[in-house]
């Protein structure tokens, strides 16, 4: 692989090479996510300009943004459809992994592997069935039935059942069984005693549900039908029809997307690698 | 499913005979009334709609016209003929084939690196992350800039270096790698967190152990590393294969049009779906092209686990 030297003493050189090449990698990856920032703050006259940096800096593009498109209310509704699905997925994908990790009872094995097939389940195989059943009920035009039918299919995930049920293996059974005899309600015990030991697992699945509903772009497409029920992406997606192709515009949008989710990976990156290490991709 | 390893890691057991079996009938109550709403959730969200759709393959299902009427298997056997099918097929096999290999060794390569560095490796690590939180209709449009054949950076760095201007997303010819380029890009932060998780959780002892045995890093790799990397390889290689085979956002939102690249070059099954479903809404002949993309995943899947899956005991 990259880090091929053989004589064991030149340590502090291979280290060297090591900052090099990831500097380079950063630069590269990085390169078009500084040109989104960038262009965001280019004014229109410059915006076909080949330069780098934008000459005369402006935050004119942002201006409009907020206030002459729908953003801030798209914005909402991501915040809201991505906080309740993330919110759900914690308590219920929990939930199960406990139970599946921690009771015994006919038809566990079962119950697990049905839950892992899902994975399997293309969504395009899913998205007009869902479809066909929310044009019947007519969810779509009122406000908490337009919501219910884009957050649905977010509610619970299969994925998380794996990640939680991984982890709560590796919680004493002893301890809960304290808990029990002590005269703990079940709930009490999951909620009040394994829940606060899986802190770092509930950190990685949260980002990943929360950046994975706040992205989710295919079933909001499909489902969505009025304009004030738009998620993030579907309406940016729609920018380029409503406003003409204002790349200002859709740069300085794209750019606010980002904040929020970076933000909390910032935060708590520790934990959620430490989530990931601790779940154990053990197989 | 015997009683006696139900009593397994239990401190008091039975302190009088009727207890035991009490215990596990509170245990199996408990078990099931918090499996009742997920259970019913997976039920009505995920396998009821599944069988829909293959109910519905069978249909010559239009949502907007009065009759569905049953056509059996006619829906497959039109598929055989569609020539769009096959280039999406043909194309999304592609996406998967320069997709996952790329995003695995780049993945591994930086996980790799970043476990060498000590001072800023946080920083590195966030950096790395930025693309894969950057939200996807978002990425597409900043690559489309990036690589404009007029005004994009690319180009004006491939002039700059006096090679001659590539068409990349407007020529039928590298729109597919292009698109592929993007969402590797997107993914990379994930298989980065992913394998550092991975690489994390092999006890450094081993190293240790190899260092005093006087093997070489190379040595190291093939031996330590690899093999007790494979749960995390194998996680990777089949999800990741599972997202490239339904791959859709960044194709869509790559185009102005959703109508698949120049020439359809860039088609995703996916997106054929998408556009015969909610475009024409030939729902019935949609749900059998999932149906078929359910088939496919599915025998990749349980073959991908069969030959990759290695247990090593050490």
């Amino acid at each position: 692989m990259t880090a091929a030297a053989p004589p064991r003493r030149r340590t502090d050189t291979r280290t060297v090479l090591a900052y090099l090449v990831l500097t380079l990698g950063v630069v590269l990856t990085l390169f078009p996510f500084a040109w989104m920032l960038l262009t965001s703050l280019k004014s229109f006259q410059e915006l076909f300009n080949l330069s780098f940096l934008p000459a005369d800096p402006t935050l004119d593009n942002y201006r409009q943004v907020l206030t002459e498109t729908k953003f801030v209310q798209w914005f909402g509704n991501s915040l809201l459809v991505a906080g309740v699905t993330t919110v759900s997925v914690l308590f219920f994908d929990s939930l199960v992994g406990y139970t599946l990790a921690k009771f015994d009872f006919p038809g566990k094995n079962l119950v697990f592997i049905l839950i892992l097939s899902t994975l399997m389940i293309p969504t395009e195989m899913l998205v007009i069935p869902w479809f066909v059943g929310v044009s019947d009920l007519q969810l779509t035009r009122s406000v908490p039935g337009a919501y219910l039918a884009i957050m649905f299919p977010g509610l619970m995930s299969a994925f998380g059942v794996f990640l939680m049920r991984q982890f709560f293996e590796s919680v004493p059974g002893d301890l809960l069984e304290a808990a029990r005899i002590d005269g703990m309600h079940e709930f009490g015990i999951f909620w009040r005693i394994a829940l606060p030991l899986v802190r770092p697992a509930l950190a990685s699945l949260a980002i990943f549900t929360f950046l994975g509903n706040w992205n989710a772009f295919l079933w909001p497409l499909i489902v969505i039908q009025q304009p004030q029920f738009r998620t993030l992406p579907v309406g940016t997606a729609l920018f380029n029809g409503e406003a003409g192709t204002q790349w200002g515009l859709i740069m300085a949008a794209s750019s606010l997307a980002v904040i929020p989710v970076l933000l909390v990976f910032a935060f708590f990156q520790r934990q959620i690698i430490e989530g990931i290490v601790l779940t154990g991709m053990k197989g | 499913m015997a009683t006696t390893s139900d009593l397994r890691g239990r401190r008091a057991p039975a302190r009088s005979s009727s207890r035991p079996s009490s215990l596990r009938r509170h245990q199996i109550r408990t078990a099931y009334t918090f499996l009742l709403v997920p259970l019913l959730f997976f039920l009505v969200v995920r396998f009821i709609p599944t069988l829909t759709a293959l109910r519905l393959s069978l249909f010559d299902w239009n949502i907007l016209k009065e009759q569905q009427p049953f056509v059996g298997v006619e829906n497959y056997r039109a598929l055989l003929g569609d020539e769009k099918f096959g280039q999406a097929l043909k194309n999304t096999a592609l996406y998967t084939l320069i997709g996952v290999p790329a995003q695995l060794a780049l993945g591994l390569g930086i996980a790799l690196l970043l476990g060498r560095i000590r001072a800023l490796q946080g920083l590195y690590r966030a950096l790395y992350f930025a693309p894969y939180v950057t939200p996807i209709v978002a990425a597409a449009w900043v690559w489309q800039w990036v690589f404009s054949p007029q005004f994009g950076p690319v180009n004006t760095f491939l002039m700059w270096l006096h090679l001659p201007p590539q068409a990349f997303l407007t020529s039928p010819g590298q729109a597919l790698p292009t698109t592929a380029a993007l969402v590797v890009w997107q993914n990379l932060g994930f298989q980065v967190v992913l394998f550092l998780a991975g690489l994390a959780a092999i006890p450094r002892v081993y190293y240790e152990a190899a260092e005093i045995d006087g093997a070489s890093p190379t040595q190291a790799f093939w031996k330590i590393t690899w093999p007790l990397l494979n749960p995390t390889l194998v996680f990777s290689v089949v999800t990741g294969t599972i997202a490239y085979l339904q791959l859709f956002t960044q194709v869509v939102n790559l185009n102005f049009t959703d109508q698949g690249g120049p020439l359809g070059s860039t088609m995703t099954v996916a997106l054929y779906i998408y556009q015969l479903a909610f475009g024409r809404y030939q729902m019935g002949y949609a749900s059998a092209i999932t149906v078929v993309l359910f088939v496919i995943i599915l025998l990749i899947t349980l073959l991908q686990l069969r030959f990759l899956t290695r247990r090593y005991d050490v």
